[in-house]
Formats: structure tokens, C-alpha cells, sequence
């Protein structure tokens, strides 16, 4: 008796736990239980869709297996007074294990639908918006990433380097560790490498992309509003692997153009005084 | 004609007998352990020994977690950090899991088949000295420099431009020891499977152990060549000059990518299924009801170790491939989840309407279907390339892992001790301090690893020796107490273990009620294991012997009109 009431009240306080953490989950648990997204770039969010959908698949699953699992432990479980009571001698049930197997290959089924049907929202790049910025980059895919519809859009050069990301614009004007976009355009990353792996990832706009040593791979965003999106290096690069940040900072497309060429003229004016100093200091000066 | 009649009574009744010894006398004293051949003590050997580096591995862990518990903490340097991870995955894999693994196939292979040994005692004994070498040489790398590029040891960071110590190459000489060691015990455990099975005992009544150990076997030597030829390659690009990885000598980064994984991914497998195997034997032992689905568990076995072939690049998913390549090895991935699917049911099954005796073995069994599902599911979304694109690299992929290889491979570790320590040492491990251990590294565990998959979801990369955001803070100090708590579970087993070898309870031959063979030797077995082969008449032989000796035993009862009592072991 003492035993059945502990019981009942174990399985009234998990039932209140359960109820309570559903009841608050989607408040406070959302960040945590989905990619981020908000604010940046669509693929970001086609993907936090996607992960919703798979996550809804994913927790009808493992609570039916976990209930059953944990019904059978309480269930059948050798009890005190009936210590001879014989188990049911069941080898298989041919119908059952078959049944189950064509129900875990359908609910992988329409996983994979879904999927194939989110992935061309994720993978190819938006159109540009009509006030975007856009400068003609040439945009030959060395993997099968499509440009941008109507060709309009940017194409950056991200460079990952121990233990920095460089970052050239289509002037040729460059910069480290903050990249500068404009709103609303599709922005196309061309990323490479020139030591070891790093990989290319800001969470709020899209999927991570490995920048490899002697390959270009390709991704995209296009950011919708203003702001400073942060990330970091996600292949292990060495040790300042933890500190190779990265941000993207979103600007109107004007301040952008605006942006873009003073940093021009800034880098040539600095080039233009380096090539000087170089003249002057040399020690075989003509 | 009466000879045959004889014969095959004997055969049919199948009952214990005790025939003279044989005359050999047993090696005695520590010199033993060098020059033994016997099965059982170089099962022995490899137990013990991957349970150290479990340790020296989990303190690693335990160092990681510490510099992790708080933002911009300066516990650790990145150096020291980064050759702790490489060091921790290494020993988790390749000095813990699948030499622990070999150690429970050597010990029991031969006893559940009906054997007195392996095929190949020598090479056996050759198979645990090269793995030793393998570890000794992978740790003397701490007196100069460990390597710090990870346990993928990917290129080109672990070339000699950007790891000019020695580092990688005390690893790739461990690759290749413990890898010729796991190929010559793959080889031997095959043979002595494929050849050595008690009389009677067809390919559909060996236990599910064997069938699991058979497919290990067959995975290591398709898989094992693929690495040591990737590792030959890197030491030949560290010292000799080649440019087999180096993109600007007509090499690629890629490659070692692509054939580290081609055996890295099955290495995965290699690493559960035998645990898969030990759960097979356990449920039904302790539901006191036969395995469900005993040919739907050996057909997933092997079609998980097939596909487990063609889904290497589900690793690569965010490197420059194409979508074709994507789809397939997205599809191929996700096919996996329906055998393991069938085997998670099959196992539930076997709970269904049993009479399950609540022992510690049976705990660490239901921990491992518990959350080894858990893994699979969140397998099945890093599988989803789209969404690997987010999860890649991140801490939700080492949970993932995680809760694959430590709720899956070291609950089924654990179980297997728990249910097999009685027939090794002749003992009882404490039922009580057992259940402890469990509850401990239940809570640890979940502690640990459970918020990991949200850290990354917001974003926390993994291999980051510290991270700046206060945001990560309180789930990374959760994932730090609670990766105590699992050590502390873990100790609580060892200290059973070192109580129980003096202390514990005698325990008998077969103190579960056992389905398999080796319940049907002594406890521990002598060096020959049987007396008397059994003839095997069903896929639990141990039942049909123990019910042919009740009935004997109920004849001679009514002659002599004597009480009896259901046998018991001594103190449970």
C-alpha cells in the first residue's frame, strides 16, 4: 500500500512537472530549443522552420517510445506477493514487426519530403530587394550554388585566415572581422581559405559554409534589417580558434556606398604613403 | 548401434557432468599475465586496461568542463585546452570503447559459443600487446608535445606546417598500432565464431552477443584499411614530402576528409553494436522472457553495419560538394533510423509483459534504450543536411555524440560489468551501490548533455577553449556540475568493483538465471572453460539445461523423497 500511494504521488508530481514546463516552455525554452533566427537572413529562418517541423515529428516519436519503455519498466515488473508468476513467452509477432518497421520508414518519408521541399527556400539565394545595393560580380559557381535570380546582387570575398576573417568587396576595398552589407540585397559569399579549414557561420544568417584551402565554396544571405549580426570560426583552426570572431554589420544601402568607397580611398591613400615611406627608407635610394 | 544410441542420448539430454581435469596446471603469479594465451585473461587484460584509459579520458573531460564552467575563465590555455580534447576523443575511441569492447567479445565469444578458446591464442595475445603499445605511445607524447588538432586530426591543420611537433605523429602511430591490433582481433573473433560454435549451434541459435561481435568484426576489417592509409599519407606529407592533402601540390583536404570518415563513421557502429549485443542479452535475462524478434534484431544488426558504410560524408555536409552528394548521403543516413528503430521496438518488446527483476544490469539496459534514442532522433536532424548547416560544429553535434556513445556504448559497458563481473571474478557486484552508480550517472549524465544541444542551438561552436557571452554561462555551469556528478557515478562502479573482488557475494554459476552458455561454466571459468560441451538445442541453451536438471532432479527427488528448494545464489 505504502508503496502504490508514493507511487501515485510520483506520477502526480511528474504530470504537474510536464504540464507546467509545456505551459512555459514556449516562452522561455523557444531559444533553446530551436536554431536561432529572427531578423536575419531567410534561409535562416527557412531552416528554423524546417527544424520545427522535424522537431514536432521528433517528440511525437520519442515520447511514444520513451511512455512505452517506462509503462513497461512500472508495469511489468516482478512484484513481491507473485514471485512464480511466469512471463508471457513471446518470440515476435511477424504483422507487429512489420508494422513497425514500414511506421518508422513512412515517418522518414515525410521527413524527407519536407526536407526537399524547404531546401530550395534555404539553398538558393532571394532576389534582391529594388533599392538594394547591387554591383556586377562575376558569379561562377564552383559547387552548384545558383546566383541570385536576375543577377542582381554583391559578392564578397571572404578570406579565413589564422585567426581572421578578411573581407573584399567588389571596389576591391577590404576589411577584417567586420563585414559591412547593405540592406536588402542578396549578398553572395565567395569563401576561401588560406591556411587551415575555417568555417564561415552567423547564426541569424544561415547555415555554417567551411572556407577550404584550395576550394571556393559559396552561401548567401540577404538581410533584411539593420543591425550587428555576430558569429564566430566553427572548424577548429588552431589556438586562437575561440577568438576568430566574425560580425556582419547591416547598413542602408546607401550608407554603404558610401562606406565602401571611403574605405577605398582610405586603403589606396594608405597604399599610396606606404609606397613612399618604402621610397624614402630604402637604403639603395636612386 | 548401441554406441550410437548412447551417443546420442547424451547429446539430447544435454546435462552437466563432471569429467576428470585436465592435467595442465595453471600459471601462477604477475609473470602470468605476460605470457598468457588464455582468452579470459586477455579479456581480462583489455577490460582492465580501456578502463584506466576511461579514466585518464573522463579526467580529461572533467579538466575541459572545468575551464568551460565560466565565461573568459583562464583555467586552461588554448594549447593545453585544445590537446585535451584531441587526447579525450582519441582515448574515448580508440583506447576505451572498442578495445573494452573487444575485451567483453574475447572473455565471452568462446564461452557463449561453447569454445575453449579462440582460434588463435597467440594472435589474441598479440592483438592486446599492440593495442597497449598503441596507448603507451599516444600518451608518451605528453612528456614533448600532444597534438591539439582534434581526435579527426584534419588537414591541413595537422600537417607539419601548422603542427610542426610531434604530436600528430604519436597519433598516427597509435592509429596504427591499435589499428592492426583491431584487425587481427577482428580476424580471430570471425574465425573462432564461424568455426568454433558448440555442436547444434546453427547461425539462427547463436546469441545475439556473437552475431553483434561477428559484424564488428566484419566492420573493423572493411573499415580499419581506409584510415591506416589515411594516416600513412599524412605522415608521408609530414616528413617525406609528399602533397597528398596540400592543395598547391595537386593534393586536397578533402581526401583525408573523405577516408578518415569512411572509416570514421563506421567506427561509430563498431562502437555500439556490441553494446547493442550486450542489451540483447541482458533484457531477456531480466525480463525473464525470451529476446522478441530474435531474426528482425540479427537482419537490422547487419543492415546497420551495411549502411553504415555509405554514409561516411554526413560528416562533410558543410564542406564544397555538390547536392547530389548531399541528397544521397542525407538519404542514406536517415534510412539507418528504420533497423535501429526496429531494434529499439524489438527491445521494448521484450520488456512487454515480462517479469522484470529490477537488478542493476536491467537499469543500465533501460538507460541505454532510454536515451540512445534520444541520440538516434537527434542523429536523424544532423542528418538533414539543411539543418546540419546550422548544427554542424556545434555543441548540439557533441551532444548528439554523446548521447550516443556514452548513454548508448558506456550504459551497455556498464550493464555488461554489472551482469558479467559474477562469472570473471566468481562475485557479486554490491546490487545496492550498483543502483546508486546508475541513479548518479543518470542525473550526471542528463545534467551534462541535455542543455548541450541547447547551447547549440544558440549558437555555441565546439572546441572553443572560452567563450565571451554571458549568455552560455548558466547552461555551460549545468553541463559542468552535472559532468561531476556523472564522474561520481562512475567512481561509485569502480568502487564496487574494487569492494566486491574481495568482498562481494559468492555468486555461483549462473546467479541470473542466464540464457547462454557461459552461465553453464564455473564461476570464474577454469582455463579450459568446459568440462563437458553441451549440445545446443535452442537459442538458450541455459534454459533447456537448467529445465533438463529440474526434471532430473524433481526424478530423483520422488525416489529419495527429499525437499527441494528452488535453487538460489547465496545472498540475493
Amino acid at each position: 500500500m505504502p508503496s502504490r500511494s508514493r507511487r501515485r504521488l510520483l506520477a502526480v508530481a511528474l504530470t504537474a512537472v510536464a504540464v507546467a514546463s509545456l505551459a512555459l516552455a514556449p516562452q522561455a525554452m523557444a531559444d533553446y530549443l530551436t536554431p536561432e533566427s529572427g531578423g536575419g537572413s531567410r534561409n535562416a529562418e527557412e531552416i528554423d522552420a524546417l527544424f520545427k517541423w522535424v522537431l514536432y515529428v521528433a517528440a511525437v516519436v520519442f515520447v511514444g517510445v520513451e511512455g512505452a519503455l517506462l509503462y513497461s519498466l512500472l508495469r511489468f515488473r516482478q512484484r513481491r506477493g507473485r514471485k512464480g508468476a511466469v512471463a508471457a513467452q513471446i518470440r515476435g509477432n511477424t504483422s507487429l514487426e512489420i508494422g513497425w518497421t514500414v511506421g518508422a520508414a513512412v515517418v522518414l518519408i515525410v521527413i524527407t519530403v519536407v526536407t526537399f521541399v524547404k531546401l530550395p527556400g534555404i539553398k538558393n539565394p532571394e532576389r534582391s530587394g529594388p533599392g538594394g545595393a547591387t554591383a556586377a560580380g562575376a558569379l561562377f559557381a564552383s559547387v552548384d550554388q545558383p546566383g541570385p535570380p536576375g543577377g542582381k546582387g554583391l559578392t564578397v570575398d571572404v578570406n579565413g585566415q589564422q585567426y581572421v576573417w578578411r573581407f573584399t568587396y567588389p571596389n576591391r576595398a577590404y576589411s577584417y572581422d567586420t563585414m559591412i552589407v547593405p540592406t536588402g540585397t542578396t549578398v553572395i559569399l565567395n569563401l576561401r581559405a588560406q591556411d587551415v579549414i575555417h568555417s564561415w557561420w552567423i547564426p541569424k544568417l544561415g547555415g555554417k559554409m567551411d572556407a577550404v584551402p584550395g576550394y571556393t565554396n559559396k552561401t548567401w544571405f540577404k538581410v533584411t534589417r539593420e543591425g550587428a549580426y555576430p558569429g564566430q570560426c566553427a572548424e577548429l583552426c588552431g589556438r586562437g580558434h575561440a577568438e576568430m570572431l566574425a560580425r556582419v554589420v547591416a547598413v542602408s544601402p546607401a550608407r554603404y556606398r558610401r562606406w565602401v568607397a571611403d574605405r577605398k580611398r582610405d586603403i589606396d591613400q594608405a597604399n599610396r604613403e606606404a609606397a613612399q615611406q618604402r621610397r624614402t627608407l630604402s637604403p639603395i635610394a636612386e | 548401434m548401441a554406441a550410437t544410441t548412447t551417443e546420442t542420448a547424451l547429446r539430447t539430454r544435454a546435462r552437466p557432468q563432471i569429467v576428470a581435469r585436465d592435467a595442465r596446471r595453471e600459471p601462477t603469479g604477475w609473470t602470468s599475465w605476460f605470457t598468457t594465451v588464455d582468452h579470459k585473461r586477455i579479456g581480462i587484460l583489455y577490460m582492465a586496461t580501456a578502463f584506466v584509459f576511461f579514466m585518464v579520458g573522463g579526467a580529461e573531460a572533467l579538466l575541459m568542463r572545468l575551464q568551460l564552467g565560466a565565461p573568459e575563465n583562464n583555467f586552461l590555455d588554448p594549447a593545453t585546452y585544445n590537446s585535451l580534447l584531441t587526447m579525450h576523443g582519441t582515448t574515448m575511441v580508440f583506447l576505451f570503447v572498442v578495445p573494452m569492447m573487444s575485451g567483453f567479445a574475447n572473455y565471452f565469444v568462446p564461452l557463449m559459443i561453447g569454445a575453449r578458446d579462440m582460434a588463435f591464442p597467440r594472435l589474441n595475445a598479440l592483438s592486446y600487446w599492440l593495442f597497449l603499445a598503441g596507448g603507451v605511445v599516444f600518451y608518451a607524447s605528453l612528456f614533448y608535445s600532444p597534438p591539439e588538432a582534434g581526435w579527426t586530426m584534419y588537414t591541413p591543420l595537422s600537417t607539419e606546417e601548422y603542427s610542426p611537433d610531434g604530436g600528430p605523429d604519436a597519433w598516427i602511430f597509435l592509429i596504427h598500432l591499435t589499428g592492426i591490433s583491431s584487425i587481427l582481433g577482428a580476424v580471430n573473433l570471425y574465425v573462432t565464431i564461424a568455426n568454433m560454435r558448440a555442436p547444434g549451434m546453427g547461425w539462427s541459435r547463436l546469441p545475439l552477443f556473437c552475431w553483434t561481435v561477428l559484424t564488428f568484426a566484419i566492420l573493423l576489417i572493411l573499415a580499419l584499411p581506409s584510415v591506416a592509409a589515411a594516416v600513412t599519407m599524412l605522415l608521408t606529407d609530414r616528413h617525406f614530402g609528399t602533397g597528398f592533402f596540400d592543395p598547391t601540390e595537386g593534393g586536397s583536404p578533402l581526401l583525408w576528409q573523405h577516408l578518415f570518415w569512411f572509416f570514421g563513421h563506421p567506427e561509430v557502429y563498431i562502437m555500439i553494436l556490441p553494446g547493442f549485443g550486450i542489451i540483447s542479452e541482458v533484457l531477456p535475462v531480466f525480463a525473464r522472457k525470451p529476446i522478441f524478434g530474435y531474426k528482425a534484431i540479427v537482419v537490422s544488426t547487419v543492415s546497420i553495419a551495411f549502411l553504415s558504410l555509405l554514409v561516411w560524408a554526413h560528416h562533410m555536409f558543410t564542406t564544397p560538394i555538390s547536392t547530389v552528394v548531399l541528397a544521397f548521403f542525407f538519404l542514406s543516413s536517415v534510412i539507418i533510423a528504420v533497423p535501429t528503430g526496429v531494434k529499439v521496438f524489438n527491445w521494448i518488446a521484450t520488456l512487454w509483459r515480462g517479469t522484470i527483476v529490477m537488478k542493476t544490469p536491467l537499469y543500465f539496459a533501460a538507460g541505454f534504450i532510454a536515451f540512445f534514442t534520444l541520440g538516434g532522433i537527434s542523429g536523424v536532424i544532423l542528418a538533414i543536411f539543411p539543418l546540419d548547416w546550422q548544427l554542424h560544429d556545434t555543441y548540439f553535434v557533441v551532444a548528439h555524440f554523446h548521447y550516443v556513445l556514452v548513454a548508448g556504448s558506456v550504459n551497455a559497458i556498464l550493464a555488461g560489468i554489472y551482469y558479467w563481473f559474477p562469472k570473471i571474478t566468481g562475485r557479486m557486484l554490491n546490487d545496492t551501490l550498483g543502483k546508486v552508480s546508475f541513479w548518479f550517472t543518470f542525473v550526471g549524465f542528463n545534467a551534462t548533455f541535455l542543455v548541450q544541444h541547447s547551447l547549440g542551438l544558440d549558437g555555441m561552436v565546439r572546441r572553443i577553449y572560452e567563450y565571451s557571452t554571458s549568455d552560455w554561462h548558466a547552461l555551460n555551469l549545468v553541463s559542468t556540475i552535472g559532468s561531476f556528478i556523472l564522474g561520481l557515478g562512475v567512481l561509485l562502479t569502480v568502487v564496487n568493483i574494487v569492494r566486491s573482488l574481495r568482498r562481494g557475494t559468492v555468486a555461483g554459476p549462473d546467479p541470473w538465471k542466464g540464457n547462454t552458455l557461459e552461465w553453464f561454466a564455473e564461476s570464474p571459468p577454469p582455463p579450459h572453460n568446459f568440462d563437458a560441451i553441451p549440445y545446443v538445442r535452442s537459442v538458450e541453451p541455459m534454459k533447456d539445461i537448467r529445465r533438463q536438471v529440474e526434471r532430473d532432479t524433481r526424478t530423483r527427488q520422488r525416489e529419495t523423497e527429499l525437499t527441494y528448494e528452488e535453487a538460489e545464489p547465496v545472498g540475493t
